[in-house]
């Protein structure tokens, strides 16, 4: 009888399971993932597809915390210069291969060898990695740095199948293996990305739906169109102007949530001849120009309320964020104030942005604000590329760009500002906050490292040679078939546990 | 006939040298580095050395014209910055579906336009003459991409009628792939429907008052002999060539359409290829259109003496 | 191309002049395209003073309101008012329809009378280059000039310029062909005239009807191709208004603000309605055939 029941118990569950089994989840990405290779990955979209196909040793929660994926535990050495790693026991790659600390070591030192690899500088601070037992693996570090599990919580901790990267080199974006959910299908550029489901998966009960395609889709009202339609289960980083409708509409869901990352305009107060300008020279009139932002209506206007306003590299959500420099409110009277102790009435700024219409529209809303207090910005549209190369030569004045943002705070802020920083396109250089950061990265204590993030933002938000405007959303539509969708502060979709009615 | 084509061939040698020049000088000219994109967000200075050096973009410029030509002329158009494909390959996944967004386009212009134009003939400066006139000439002059908008808005948006985007193969699922590919094709085939429609009309007003024209009416013959065998077989010369010649203008015409649409095809890769300073991709595709185009333009030429007798006797 | 038989020399020219103009003027389609014109060149003349607010006057408490008696066409995504932004936007791109076709004219008619009037190898190396430029899609061609020059209003007139001229030469050089060999040409040459004399006396009056009508009928194209490098981003810079790049920011609204879309498409089919119109009229107009 107890056996009886419990069969029709598993022949019922086997039956109800099926169907939700054989679901397809579709889903629209703002623009399309560039080489499907961890080690050589660039674009944000990538990332998007890889938490679904490749597993890392770490994972972020929900809470920004790192918890164990392919690592089950961890520990630092005394002095922090050794990083031991115990890995899963019984993991597989999507070709049957065992994941194991030689995977693990192979992998590492794939993205810290590979000539095409985009991981090097994330995986600056390892001298050497190695197996120290058949599930256990040892980083051994040149310096202290707190910041490696951070960067092992993304592209350059996801393990990949030695077998098949020895075999395709750098072509393993055209059939990536690695040891996520969901195995590779196919990929047609600029059409779709096509994922199924990998039965051999350690977590696999936790999967509930058949396949997954990703497919690129950067007009909005398309992506919408399409979702409204049944054509797409998700649409990712929808338009905030898109918001309203979605709330509005029974058959959708709309989520979101506050990235890492952040908005910026960056005053060339260095980088070459063009830093020889008013606004690259005097402070006072990169503060009055911050002054003269109102930083909320710009989230109102461009975002329909939807972005975070802030004045800092951590949006003011983040435990990183220095409470006691609050996000200053417009404040035109000391702009002008300001301007004036500079000597100037008014001011000529050549401002460059990025060719799209958001940022456009953006760019706009800055220029008509900063001109009552007597800035005239002249905008300059440019290609992202182009933007880029302006920006690393110094042949810019203001130039407005984003971070996606890191998990550990350094991410942020090193790099920008540190007299060798590798992205310090504006060059800006202090002793003193390179002494800060540095310091920073040194600490496990995170109160600590806290301590010296404070000090080095309040010295920034003088000098101000990144004029910090906000924070954007990740902006999510959702079908309402599709159950267990809970939008990740990093801004991954990950979609274990969400299931398709 | 062959030495026709042969001589043709020959011409069309220097041209696409003119092409290939003008189209590698744009490497240097276009603005932007395409590896400080690609280099990743970091934008390691090693990374950028060492795909400066893979893609030969430290050579002199001669040099890398010469090795692109050469690779040009063994069927190897380079490799794609942004993907990592080789161009032939990427181009060869995208032209099946501009190839059949221009062919559903024809399609449907032919089937607008050839009705349109026989009817405005025959009720020359009468009722249907003057409606086909003014549909002809706002589909001349309707811009695509406004058109593609609000049908979307329309068709999309507000009735739900269709998919506002997507693309299936027409082997996958026909259904879906002509549903999907309807409106775009629609907006795409207006300008040369109008075209049509105005060369069929002047060609078969040509016709009907030609001498044989009037010796088939003496006949007794009925009008609807006259116009269907009689005239529209001989004002289908011109008709024929055109079709051939718009061929190649369709495929430029899908540039901003499957923009709009989001369509998977060649006139997107066009547009994201230079936006992202993709090189290779971009001196691939104009290449590529160019050997099109000339071909088009030749298969036009033959096919106008292959249907004219009297100029198929001078070869 | 449609290739006229200009036979009648230049003492002719006045008569046959008012009678292409009467004959334009009996053409009700070419009368509609002249007012079409007019109509949107007045507005575009008169903005400045016209009681319209400022074009890029931004209001945050009016941001994309439908239309009302306060904004007779709404507002945009940044509370400007659409139709003083129209009306600014008749501007950049009737100037730009306009002076690209200009550049197109001024480099290809030159080059089209060199080539077909010495011929031998001036003509065959202005005639492979003009192959080449005609075998690269006109839009495709621009989209890449444009790209390279750097996006801006006058960039985006120059590549369509450029991209436009092919037709030039190609036009004038039939044309030439054709006048060359006539009877008045060949007298002045046997008189002793110049080249240059030739040239631009006799030669280029007698071929430069075809070159009106094509212009005419380029000028509609120019401006579609003026608001899809706009629409593309590459043509007039914010926050300036031009039709094209008011398209532009339009489809990120559809749904919310139609009317954004709604307004400068209708006139850009409108205005290159009336080139269209008027292009064909002209043709009529100055077709000898049908005299």
């Amino acid at each position: 009888m107890k056996i009886a029941s419990l069969t029709s118990a598993l022949l019922a569950g086997a039956f109800l399971a099926f169907p939700a089994m054989s679901a397809e989840l579709r889903i629209g990405l703002n623009d399309d993932a560039d080489v499907l290779d961890p080690a050589q990955s660039r674009t944000f979209v990538g990332r998007l597809v890889y938490t679904a196909m490749c597993d890392k040793l770490v994972d972020i929660s929900q809470e920004m915390k790192i918890v164990p994926q392919l690592a089950t535990e961890w520990a630092w050495s005394e002095g922090g210069n050794v990083l031991t790693m115990k890995i899963r026991d019984g993991v597989k790659f999507h070709d049957g291969e065992v994941l194991d600390a030689a995977a693990v070591v192979a992998t590492i030192e794939r993205n810290m060898t590979l000539p095409e690899s985009r991981r090097k500088s994330e995986l600056a601070s390892v001298a050497k990695v190695e197996a120290s037992g058949p599930l256990e693996v040892k980083f051994t570090l040149k310096s202290p740095d707190v910041t490696l599990l951070a960067q092992l919580s993304d592209r350059a901790g996801m393990i990949v199948s030695p077998k098949a990267a020895k075999e395709l080199g750098a072509n393993f974006g055209s059939k990536p293996v690695c040891a996520g959910p969901f195995k590779f299908v196919e990929r047609i550029q600029q059409d779709r990305i096509v994922l199924e489901k990998f039965a051999d998966y350690w977590d696999k009960d936790k999967i509930l739906v058949d396949k997954i395609t990703y497919l690129p889709i950067p007009d909005t009202t398309v992506k919408l169109a399409n979702l409204r339609s049944g054509d797409l289960d998700i649409a990712e980083r929808i338009s905030a102007s898109d918001a309203e409708s979605v709330k509005n509409d029974p058959n959708l869901t709309y989520a979101d949530v506050i990235g890492p990352g952040y908005m910026a305009m960056y005053a060339n107060v260095a980088n070459g001849e063009r830093a020889d300008n008013p606004l690259g020279k005097d402070k006072r009139l990169r503060q009055a120009f911050s002054l003269a932002i109102d930083r909320e209506a710009i989230s109102q206007i461009v975002y329909e309320g939807t972005a975070m306003a802030g004045n800092q590299p951590f949006p003011p959500s983040s435990p990183w964020f220095n409470k006691d420099l609050a996000v200053p409110a417009r404040d035109i009277e000391k702009a002008k104030q300001l301007m004036k102790e500079a000597g100037y009435e008014t001011l000529d700024i050549e401002l460059q942005h990025a060719n799209n219409t958001t940022q456009t529209q953006m760019m706009q809303v800055i220029q008509s604000m900063v001109a009552e207090a007597g800035f005239n910005v002249s905008l300059k549209a440019t290609e992202f590329a182009t933007l880029l190369s302006e920006q690393t030569a110094g042949n810019y004045q203001l130039s407005r760009s984003d971070w996606s943002g890191r998990i550990d705070p350094d991410g942020n802020l090193h790099q920008f500002v540190t007299c060798k920083g590798g992205i310090n396109d504006v060059k800006y250089c202090n002793p003193e906050v390179d002494k800060l950061l540095d310091e920073a990265r040194t600490s496990p204590d995170d109160a600590v490292r806290k301590e010296k993030y404070d000090a080095a933002s309040v010295i920034l938000a003088d000098d101000m040679p990144i004029i910090y405007l906000g924070h954007q959303p990740y902006a999510y539509a959702i079908s309402n078939k599709v159950e267990g969708f809970e939008p990740s502060p990093d801004g991954m979709m990950r979609l274990l546990g969400v299931s398709k009615k | 006939m062959p030495v026709y084509i042969g001589k043709r061939l020959l011409v069309a040698i220097p041209t696409l040298l003119i092409i290939s020049i003008f189209v590698f000088s744009l490497q240097k000219l276009l603005p932007g580095d395409p590896i400080l994109a690609m280099a990743g967000e970091e934008r390691d200075p090693a990374t950028i050395a060492f795909l400066r050096e893979k893609y030969h973009l430290n050579d002199p410029v001669i040099v890398q014209y010469f090795s692109w030509i050469g690779g040009i002329l063994v069927g190897d158009f380079g490799i794609s910055l942004r993907t990592n494909q080789p161009v032939l390959e990427l181009i060869g996944q995208k032209l099946p579906v501009t190839i059949q967004l221009a062919v559903m386009s024809m399609i449907l212009a032919l089937l607008i336009g050839i009705p349109a134009g026989i009817l405005a003939a025959v009720y020359k400066n009468r009722a249907w003459d003057y409606i086909a006139n003014i549909v002809a000439l706002s589909g001349l002059s309707v811009p695509n991409f406004w058109l593609g908008i609000m049908l979307i808005l329309l068709v999309s948006v507000n009735l739900g009628w269709l998919p506002a985007s997507g693309y299936e193969s027409i082997f996958v699922d026909p259904v879906r792939s002509i549903k999907t590919m309807i409106m775009p094709a629609f907006v795409l085939s207006t300008a040369l429907a109008a075209q049509l429609m105005r060369h069929t009309r002047s060609a078969m007003l040509g016709v009907l008052s030609s001498d044989y024209i009037r010796t088939a009416r003496a006949k007794g013959l009925s009008p609807r002999e006259i116009i269907l065998s009689h005239t529209f077989r001989n004002a289908l010369l011109p008709i024929v060539t055109l079709s051939a010649l718009l061929f190649g203008e369709l495929l430029a015409g899908a540039v901003l359409t499957e923009q709009i649409f989001t369509i998977p095809g060649f006139g997107k890769l066009t547009v994201d290829a230079v936006f992202t300073r993709d090189y290779a991709v971009v001196q691939g595709i104009v290449m590529c259109t160019a050997i099109g185009f000339i071909l088009m333009n030749l298969i036009a030429d033959v096919l106008y003496v292959l249907l004219n007798p009297r100029l198929r006797a001078t070869l | 191309m449609t290739v006229i038989e200009q036979t009648a020399p230049t003492i002719a020219k006045s008569r046959e002049k008012s009678r292409a103009w009467r004959k334009m003027c009996a053409n009700r389609g070419s009368i509609v395209g002249m007012v079409i014109i007019l109509f949107f060149a007045i507005l575009a003349i008169a903005a400045p003073i016209l009681p319209i607010p400022d074009p890029v006057a931004t209001s945050w408490s009016a941001i994309r309101k439908a239309p009302s008696a306060a904004h007779w066409m709404g507002t945009d995504d940044l509370g400007r008012d659409i139709l003083s932004r129209m009306i600014w936007g008749a501007r950049a791109s009737l100037m730009a329809g306009v002076i690209s076709v200009a550049i197109a004219v001024a480099i290809g008619v030159p080059f089209g009378l060199l080539s077909g009037y010495f011929g031998g190898w001036v003509d065959q190396v202005i005639q492979r280059v003009t192959e080449a430029l005609l075998a690269m899609p006109f839009l495709i061609t621009a989209i890449a000039l444009a790209a390279f020059l750097g996006p801006s209003l006058t960039n985006a007139m120059i590549a369509i310029g450029l991209s436009a001229m092919p037709i030039f030469v190609r036009l004038t050089r039939g044309q030439v062909l054709a006048v060359k060999t006539e009877d008045y040409v060949e007298g002045a040459r046997s008189v002793g005239l110049g080249h240059v004399d030739i040239m631009t006396r006799y030669i280029l009056p007698n071929v430069f009807a075809p070159i009106i009508v094509q212009a005419t009928l380029t000028v509609a194209t120019a401006i579609i191709a003026e608001a899809s490098l706009s629409f593309l981003g590459l043509g007039q810079q914010a926050p300036a208004p031009s039709w094209g790049s008011m398209l532009n920011v339009a489809k990120n609204f559809l749904s919310q603000a139609p009317w954004m879309a709604m307004w400068p498409g209708a006139a850009i089919f409108l205005v290159v309605i009336g080139f269209n119109l008027l292009g064909d009229g002209l043709r009529d107009a100055l077709d000898p055939r049908e005299n």
